[in-house]
């Protein structure tokens, strides 16, 4: 530890816990944090909610105060890329063109909304949400009677469906597979937000794909694979992200869809660590490696590197937890399901709510999902840690207290 | 001046939860029964939208039931990721069975 710092690129979730994980570890070196965005780290879930819906400002959204940000007692650069790795020298080159020396190095690079390669893709009103700029591009598209066409039928898509709603857009939303959301969670909660959108007036158009935007007049026509084409006055492109892992395949590093780290979020050279949304690590819960492009994640992962590098470290083991709101449901998933054979539902009627638990082929829940039921929802987890297998016809009976589930013999036939 | 506002009665705090979501002046305030002491903070999580009061009581601290977030309940202080700000608390009176608020803490 010669030269005393460490460099962490990517200044999100991510890496603003990174640097602050440092410090309250005890690191008293250096650290850097490189940052592409002009604004000092923050949180995006809002952008999709408050923040596109007017009601929170984009600075509400900072990770920390510019208290905390002073407090920290870092080198954060705004507006600095890192434009090349040089590994073997222990340098990262940066778009304004300086050499940092690190000892330990943190990739917390992140992803940037995946733009599909079709005609059309770079129409003016054509919009994706990654960043806090995109967000407050988008708002001024929405208001009441625009019309919004959203395409991909996933988180991010539906979050700014549900806000769009809200703020009179008629909307529509566009998804090639058969149902929304569904690499992460099972049909009965597909159902479910089906039915939460049409409740709401979204037209779903499930089972299309996009094949093209083009302009008509000032309005936007979006040809589908399927049925009619959609006019639109904007679109938003909700369909993936792609990890930031250019820098790091440049300079070698092992890379499959993003940086490959293992349970120490060490990447294929030494002392070097990656985190969050541009990170794929091993999952034994799901029985392969993930990259998992989530709020929490990103969190988790970048404590869990940054005290990694300072040799604290302990195997990183994700719980899959993600969130989100859509009008007035709180939907909380915790879980991984490659491993899912089969679903049990709990209707909520009272609180507009649900509970889907992922089943493995012996019964085990593997995965799980609460809308509006945060307390349920504490319990599933813990049946998530434990593998418990719970009874899929008690699960059924809203009536019936959750404990009770698990009221039979472990032997007992799944 | 008495500052002091009747909230609830002791036995509004409901036995499952230990928690009860009450309102002072137009703000959520959740009541904490820690074995008999009183205890009242803020209730929106100061991180997101969630209420305190479907949280999780156990040994003086709160989790919130959204990002599981704790609090230390006497002191407000966050304990570990992803919340970082203290919580608001409130002075706490209890006559008779009347739980009294007030904003500034005892």
């Amino acid at each position: 530890m010669s030269r005393g710092a460490i460099v962490i690129v990517g200044a999100g979730q991510a890496g603003g816990w990174a640097a602050r994980t440092l410090r309250e570890a005890g690191y008293g070196g250096r650290v850097v944090l490189l940052g592409a965005e002009p604004h000092a780290p923050y949180e995006r879930p809002p952008l999709s909610k408050a923040v596109l819906a007017g009601e929170a400002a984009p600075e509400t959204t900072g990770l920390f105060s510019a208290d905390q940000l002073r407090e920290l007692d870092i080198d954060f650069r705004p507006g600095v890329a890192a434009r090349a790795l040089r590994l073997d020298e222990r340098v990262v080159r940066t778009a304004d063109g300086q050499d940092l020396a690190y000892d330990k190095l943190l990739l917390c690079c992140g992803g940037r909304a995946l733009v599909p390669r079709l005609p059309g893709v770079d129409l003016p009103g054509v919009h994706v949400l990654r960043t806090r700029d995109d967000a407050l591009r988008l708002r001024q598209a929405l208001g009441q009677g625009r019309r919004l066409a959203v395409v991909g039928g996933g988180w991010i898509g539906l979050e700014v469906a549900a806000t769009a709603r809200q703020m009179g857009c008629q909307v529509t939303v566009i998804e090639q597979a058969g149902r929304l959301c569904e690499r992460s969670v099972m049909p009965g909660v597909s159902d479910y937000l089906a039915d939460l959108h049409r409740a709401q007036g979204v037209a779903l158009r499930l089972g299309a794909g996009l094949r093209g935007i083009a302009a008509d007049g000032a309005a936007l026509a979006l040809a589908l694979s399927s049925g009619p084409a959609i006019a639109g006055d904007a679109v938003v492109l909700g369909v993936g992200l792609q990890p930031n892992d250019e820098l790091a395949r440049a300079a070698g590093l092992a890379c499959e869809g993003g940086v490959v780290v293992d349970e120490y979020c060490r990447a294929s050279a030494p002392d070097v660590y990656a985190a969050g949304d541009v990170a794929v690590m091993p999952v034994a819960a799901a029985g392969r490696r993930l990259r998992l492009e989530s709020w929490q994640n990103a969190q988790d992962q970048a404590v869990a590197a940054a005290r990694s590098a300072l040799g604290l470290g302990a195997p990183y083991a994700p719980t899959g937890a993600v969130w989100s709101e859509q009008y007035d449901a709180m939907i909380q998933i915790a879980g991984f399901l490659p491993r899912a054979a089969g679903e049990a539902l709990r209707p909520l009627p009272a609180q507009r709510g649900l509970l889907s638990v992922a089943l493995d082929a012996e019964g085990r829940a593997v995965a799980a999902v609460a809308v509006n039921a945060g307390r349920d929802f504490r319990q599933l987890r813990k049946w998530l840690a434990e593998g418990a297998r719970p009874d899929p016809a008690v699960l059924a009976r809203p009536d019936a207290p959750l404990a009770t589930a698990l009221c039979r013999p472990a032997t007992a036939a799944a | 001046m008495d500052t002091w506002k009747p909230v609830a009665v002791v036995k509004d705090i409901s036995p499952g939860t230990h928690t009860l979501r009450v309102m002072l002046d137009g703000e959520a305030v959740c009541l904490y029964d820690l074995e008999g002491e009183i205890c009242a903070t803020q209730d929106r999580c100061p991180h997101g939208n969630a209420s305190l009061a479907e949280g999780y009581l156990e040994d003086g601290t709160i989790e919130c039931p959204l990002h599981q977030g704790v609090f230390d309940i006497r002191s407000g202080k966050p304990q570990c990721p992803p919340v970082t700000t203290d919580l608001k608390r409130y002075g706490v009176k209890v006559e008779g069975d009347t739980i009294l608020l007030r904003a500034e803490p005892a």
